[in-house]
């Protein structure tokens, strides 16, 4: 009986079989792998925020979700403007060449209005979220401090237009949220009209 | 024995391999008999397993997999249910001394030359353990949902965003989400109760009858069964059972008033074990000040921290991050020594040996710390040390003046 084996029959309906199961076995983890990703109402949390920015002071921060991500406003002053030119050769990108920003704003303030900055709050390093800090040269920052954000994970660095410092493990500036105005004190974030809705 | 008892164990043995299995695994498996204290963390290795699954199962009976509930169930554990805090704190001291077993465990197989030659496979499947197990760990301390469960999960999922080309993508399909969210939370319950225990049993079988194969080596560093009586069984071997487990049971009783020392007088260690911005709840607008991993990851995350962006990016420190953790499977192939044990070899092997411990704890206590420009540096230089511990390691293992091994193990 075993003299009349064909074995190349056999290899051939071997080397079939096995390549039909393969193939069902990558078909049956395609929605395994699908169930992974964001679902439906995890995108639709995406949508774009609006904002009134009427009632904010000079010099004040406001931080909105977007995303399910803070996303914060300043109203930078007078002062705070002047000053961000005059670091430039402290920041690793102070042309902001890197494309962490909409078009309309890769400019000296990051921004449309130069007075307010739009800007999400998540460190370029791993994600968390840099503190506050407008006050000039405190003593845990140093006397250069010119005001911006200092991140707690990791001790990244950056100034009032959210640019990074060299020497810091960040390795690019804060990323520019999509935005527009609506009007004059009412701000929409993570749309512009021009862009998709996603940064 | 009674009759009837007797024949029980024969009608078994007719259908299953008890007594055969007995005998391979226990009353006939002969252990070394100069093991010395360094071998009780294997066994209390097997025993923190055991009281990891039995607590786990409890707190999964009262803790909530949600976002919104998570940390509001912990602390109905905690104060609420009935027991409910020993159950918590026995998990989260498990959790901490497990490392601190492991990571005994491991450096017995570095003193002792362990993961030598024939016992290669043997080390491996351990190295497999333990990355399963830091996964298990990791995934372990997101389901609080406190701020350092949620800023942690944050900064090790963004490790993999910093991939080159699909890390943006890839982040997303881990977290299920833009953020570390409900779906991430719920994953993670999902992995961290079924999939990594499962294949944490089936890696601890596998550690078992890989190390029952070759036999275990011993502070000497020689085979034992170079030399065997008239039966077979090799002279400087006695039974695991009853002497081992007898030896065994002794490790046991000193751990266990270690282990309730701590769930009943200092379950937080004073931050180490529990950190106390996890008993705030995750926000995901405000990072806490100052974000650590617990003490057992430090190590690894003081390299990350250590090694500065290139290129724009900063996947080097994660590649080195990486490379640290994974260059122990290579240890194998990366010791040229002549001899296994620390006992038979020369200066060189000891001093490497020696500053890798130093490097090891130095980066474990500087990962603890806020960044500054100095603990950078140190960090820096620690992490050199660390990595020519085992890049070097080809080179002065061969050329250390090793003494003679002695035929036979020495008496203890």
């Amino acid at each position: 009986m075993t003299d009349n084996v064909d074995h190349s029959k056999r290899r051939m309906l071997t080397i079939a079989t096995a390549a039909a199961g393969g193939v069902a076995a990558v078909g049956m983890a395609i929605p395994f792998v699908m169930s992974l990703n964001p679902s439906e109402r995890a995108k639709a949390a995406g949508a774009p925020v609006e904002v009134d920015i009427s009632t904010m002071e000079p010099g004040a921060i406001l931080s909105v979700e977007w995303q399910g991500k803070p996303v914060w406003v300043v109203r930078r002053t007078k002062e705070m403007l002047d000053l961000l030119a005059k670091h430039d050769d402290d920041l690793t990108d102070p042309a902001s060449l890197v494309q962490q920003q909409p078009d309309y704003c890769s400019n000296a303030t990051r921004s449309i209005k130069p007075e307010f900055l739009v800007v999400l709050g998540i460190c370029t390093h791993l994600g968390c979220s840099p503190s506050f800090r407008p006050e000039a040269a405190p003593a845990d920052l140093g006397a250069n401090w010119a005001g911006g954000w200092f991140c707690p994970c990791h001790g990244s660095r950056f100034d009032l237009a959210a640019r990074v410092y060299k020497g810091v493990p960040a390795p690019t500036n804060l990323i520019i949220p999509p935005h527009k105005y609506l009007s004059d004190t009412r701000l929409l974030i993570g749309d512009d009209g021009k862009e998709g809705a996603n940064a | 024995m009674s009759h009837l008892a007797t024949k029980l164990i024969a009608w078994i043995d007719e259908r299953f391999p008890l007594i055969s299995t007995w005998k391979e695994h226990l009353s006939e498996y002969y252990a070394p008999r100069n093991f010395n204290f360094w071998y009780f963390f294997g066994g209390l290795a097997l025993l923190v397993l055991v009281i990891q699954f039995v607590s786990g199962i409890f707190l999964t009976m009262n803790y909530k997999p949600d976002a919104a509930q998570a940390f509001a169930s912990v602390e109905y554990i905690m104060r609420d249910v009935q027991g409910g805090w020993v159950l918590r704190y026995i998990h989260s001291t498990g959790a901490s001394m497990f490392f601190v077993v492991i990571y005994l465990h491991m450096f017995r197989s570095l003193m002792y030359g362990s993961y030598r030659k024939p016992r290669e496979l043997l080390w491996i499947i351990g190295m497999v353990i333990y990355l399963a197990l830091m996964a298990e760990a990791f995934m372990g301390y997101l389901l609080p949902w406190g701020q350092m469960s949620y800023w942690g999960a944050q900064v090790i999922v963004n490790l993999f965003s910093s991939v080159p080309y699909i890390g943006h993508d890839l982040a997303i399909l881990i977290r299920g989400d833009y953020v570390v969210s409900d779906s991430t939370l719920n994953r993670f319950f999902a992995l961290h109760v079924i999939a990594v225990p499962l294949l944490l049993i089936g890696i601890v079988f596998l550690h078992i009858v890989a190390l029952h194969a070759v036999g275990s080596n011993n502070p000497d560093g020689i085979e034992i069964k170079k030399h065997k009586d008239a039966n077979g069984h090799p002279l400087d071997g006695i039974p695991f059972f009853p002497y081992m487990v007898v030896k065994d049971a002794v490790a046991t009783v000193v751990f266990l008033i270690v282990f309730c020392s701590i769930i009943f007088f200092a379950p937080e260690i004073n931050g180490y074990f529990l950190e106390a911005n996890n008993f705030v709840p995750g926000n995901p607008m405000k990072t806490p000040e100052h974000i650590a991993p617990v003490w057992y990851f430090t190590p690894y995350y003081a390299i990350l921290r250590a090694i500065p962006p290139l290129f724009g990016s900063q996947f080097p420190g994660v590649v080195a991050m990486g490379v640290a953790t994974m260059i122990f499977f290579a240890l194998p192939w990366l010791d040229r020594g002549r001899v296994k044990s620390i006992r038979y070899r020369g200066p060189i092997y000891k001093t490497f040996l020696a500053a890798f411990v130093v490097s090891f704890i130095g980066l474990g206590w500087l990962g603890l710390l806020p960044s500054t420009p100095t603990y950078t540096v140190i960090a820096r230089v620690l992490s050199v040390v660390y990595f020519a511990f085992f890049f070097l390691m080809p080179w002065y293992t061969k050329i250390d003046k090793c003494k003679p091994e002695p035929d036979r193990v020495t008496s203890t």
